[in-house]
């Protein structure tokens, strides 16, 4: 009988524990076909990051690394660094990359480390049950934020992409989703350009992936999809925020 | 061999680079910067990584991520910078990796000075970071002694998969004496462990310090322990000097040890009967060789450049069997040999 | 024996410099060494000094207390650490940066205008060295070769103008 479909092979064959209808197993689906079709699963190390994805160092079959709170970008570079040869890749949600490991992101951008951050964004710290995120929409009840996220006492939320493309060392900023067929085929083919750039050693690459969260959100997975659709894509426009080499000087060396 | 004079700081630099470190991450502060100008510069052609780090936080989780791949990772600091460091010191120890961390210390609390202080033995020997972990703990009293035991950390780090520390001070980092470079003749080990890329010839490795199942996590440290255990009992070292028939030693460690020496010399010219047991190793702390002291001397008196902190484990040492008294300077101050005399005096009766 | 000696002035004098190239004279002479520098926020300007041991014994505290030989090159050195040179000692002033006349008499203390020599033979920034080949002369600690070896070791050979100054002050003390 003919197979027409299967889990890419560097992605483990366990259960994942994330929530019904959250949308992390897609989004770990992605990364491990582009391992895949490049071949590089021998040849890739993997930082995980403290929240919801803290234990997908289960779910990758190449190395994996669990990082402290936010500093994935940090042990990201040590490893490529000392690797320069490997393929590596952080992947952290919206706490990790734009709260606590705000500086560790912003530099390791800055610097064009030749990495590719996989960035999930879906608004609310959910590991912890759903509190307010660095990304958490003016207006939207959390945990910490039972009346609505009131900018005027907590600030707005965080673009990044918007404010990575501002910086010389980033190659690729491209911000994603996964709620449609056709926004998770374009997600996957910004996670393959990422992956492309860093073995043509163009710089730093992030790609940020509008997520769900229905458990959190108090939404049907259904719902939270329309929710992605009608209320997140708005203030997170998707599209490329930059696309470059940062070290053009490098070429043909 | 050639001697040479080397800064604290350049040497402990040269030695790490000799010992087969592969990269250094770091952050700049008083009174250590050298040892990030000296590698920047010589990791060139040294064939190495130098990285300044955006902060000590990044620049502890940079050698983390350094030492998942199997190469030697070391970063330095000194006390405010170590604080930082905290986190990711817990994380490389839960994490069971080797790599090695100097702090030049400082005077503290807070930004406190940045002359030579020795307060931050509490923070290395008992709770650098989070957990039940420990770090080798290294205090070296020379220029010299602190190449030797770059090598000798590196090697320990390696061999027990865990951290190691060489707690220096300013005075240390920042003045110069002759050295001379050994072979490095320890050989790499095998680190079958390490997250570098598994070329699909075995399974993947994960470097991870999380275990949510209790009885998991309890395994994992009570197998911790149980090589603590082994490091105890074999690498607790301490220099011991005029000890024999002593009736007043001196316990002193790093370069307040120097100071302490000086004023048992002055002590033993006025006839009176000094020692000093001088710990080389503050983790694992090096109980019997206080405990044979203990046997022949009447007093201890600790000297130290805190408010008294090592202390505790002398007396825990010697399961407080003998007084053991106190004299020290802080924030930066240290400690003259004629104030220690004097305390020696104070202590044995006067001269005789 | 052990030389304790104490080298102080404004940064900026090439007080840590002559304590270098005394700290090398040691070693060349196979002795036991140390050299301490005073370190602080500020770069250059302000106070300065630095610590150097020479010593047949492995050495004790680098910190210089009490200091057998003192060089000084201003007048609040002069007046910090005068006082504590053992009895005995020796101290040598830059006569040209220090009015100030040392008020003991269980020390011996020589003057030299070392800034004034450096500048009449065109070795601007070198009276740091001319005080070290007074303190040679005057103490014997370190003979003239012994310098010559220690300069060719801290100056790279690239430099041999420099090495040559170097060599031309410390004569210029020791004549003096």
């Amino acid at each position: 009988m003919a197979v027409v479909f299967e889990k890419p092979k560097s992605m483990a064959d366990v259960t994942l524990h994330y929530c019904p209808g959250c949308t992390h197993g897609i989004i770990h689906r992605l990364v491990c076909e582009v391992i895949d079709e490049m071949g590089i699963e021998g040849d890739t190390i993997g930082v995980c990051p403290v929240g919801c994805s803290v234990m997908a160092y289960d779910y990758f079959n190449c190395d994996m690394i669990e990082a402290a709170h936010g500093r994935a970008p940090a042990v990201a570079t040590g490893v490529k660094r000392t690797n320069p040869d490997k393929f590596v890749f952080t992947y952290q949600g919206d706490g990790d990359l734009a709260a606590i490991g705000t500086a560790e992101t912003v530099h390791a951008a800055t610097r064009g480390e030749n990495i590719v951050v996989i960035f999930v964004n879906n608004t609310t710290y959910g590991m912890t049950g759903g509190q307010m995120a660095p990304t958490t929409l003016p207006g939207q009840v959390t945990q910490t934020t039972p009346y609505g996220r009131d900018p005027k006492l907590m600030g707005y939320p965080v673009r990044v992409c918007e404010m990575l493309a501002t910086l010389t060392g980033t190659a690729l900023a491209q911000r994603v989703a996964v709620n449609s067929v056709p926004n998770i085929r374009e997600a996957k083919k910004a996670i393959r350009k990422a992956f492309e750039n860093q073995r043509d050693k163009k710089g730093f690459s992030i790609v940020e992936v509008l997520s769900t969260c229905p458990t959190n959100w108090g939404l049907s997975p259904v719902d939270a999809l329309k929710r992605l659709e009608d209320e997140m894509i708005p203030y997170y426009p998707l599209g490329v925020f930059k696309d470059a080499n940062a070290f053009p000087e490098k070429e043909g060396e | 061999m050639e001697r040479n004079l080397m800064k604290g700081n350049e040497a402990l630099a040269e030695a790490a680079i000799r010992a087969g470190c592969k990269c250094f991450f770091g952050y700049p502060i008083t009174p250590q910067t050298e040892i990030s100008a000296y590698l920047a510069k010589r990791f060139k052609a040294a064939g190495g990584v130098f990285l300044q780090a955006e902060s000590e936080i990044a620049a502890i989780n940079m050698v983390l991520g350094a030492a998942s791949t199997g190469v030697r990772a070391m970063t330095s600091s000194s006390s405010p910078g170590i604080s930082l460091k905290s986190e990711g010191i817990s994380y490389i120890a839960g994490s069971d990796l080797p790599c090695v961390i100097i702090n030049v210390q400082r005077g503290g609390p807070g930004l406190g000075g940045i002359q030579p202080s020795q307060a931050d033995y509490w923070q290395a020997t008992k709770a650098l970071g989070h957990g039940d972990f420990q770090l080798l703990v290294f205090a070296p009293n020379s220029v010299q002694e602190m190449v030797d035991t770059v090598i000798k950390a590196f090697d320990l780090a390696d061999q027990y998969r865990m951290p190691a520390m060489i707690l220096a001070d300013g005075l240390l980092g920042q003045m110069m004496e002759p050295v001379t470079f050994p072979e490095v003749t320890s050989k790499p080990v095998e680190k079958p462990w390490a997250t570098n890329g598994h070329g699909n010839k075995r399974d993947h490795n994960i470097i991870n310090s999380l275990y949510l199942q209790p009885d998991v996590l309890e395994k994992s440290v009570i197998d911790r322990f149980k090589r603590y255990d082994e490091i105890k009992e074999k690498h607790a070292e301490a220099e011991l000097y005029k000890t024999e028939d002593a009736e007043i030693v001196v316990a002193a460690y790093g370069a307040t040890s120097r100071v302490a020496k000086s004023a048992v010399n002055m002590a033993r010219e006025q006839g009176i009967k000094a020692g000093l047991i001088r710990p080389v190793t503050l983790w694992p702390f090096p109980i019997k060789q206080f405990q044979k002291t203990a046997e022949t001397a009447d007093k201890f008196l600790c000297v130290e450049m805190s408010m008294g902190q090592m202390i505790d484990d002398v007396k825990l040492a010697i399961n407080c069997s003998k007084p053991v008294e106190f004299f020290g300077r802080t924030g930066g101050v240290i400690p003259k040999p004629s104030e220690i005399l004097d305390e020696i005096k104070k202590y044995v009766g006067g001269a005789k | 024996m052990t030389h304790d000696i104490l080298l102080a002035g404004f940064g900026g004098q090439g007080i840590l410099f002559a304590g270098k190239i005394l700290a090398y004279s040691g070693l060349m002479d196979e002795k036991e060494v140390s050299w301490l520098p005073s370190y602080g926020p500020e770069m250059r300007g302000g106070t300065c000094n630095c610590s150097v041991c020479i010593s047949d014994e492995p050495i004790g505290s680098p910190l210089v207390l009490e200091p057998s030989i003192l060089i000084v090159m201003n007048t609040p050195s002069l007046e910090k650490f005068a006082g504590s040179v053992k009895a005995g000692g020796t101290i040598v002033v830059d006569s040209t940066m220090v009015d100030a006349k040392v008020d003991r008499d269980d020390v011996k203390t020589f003057y030299i205008p070392a800034t004034e020599l450096a500048q009449t033979n065109d070795l601007a920034g070198g009276a740091n060295i001319i005080l070290l080949g007074k303190m040679f002369k005057e103490t014997g600690i370190v003979s003239e070769e012994t310098f010559k070896k220690a300069i060719e070791k801290v100056v790279p050979a690239k430099k041999a103008a420099l090495a040559a100054n170097n060599l031309k002050a410390v004569k210029i003390g020791m004549d003096y």
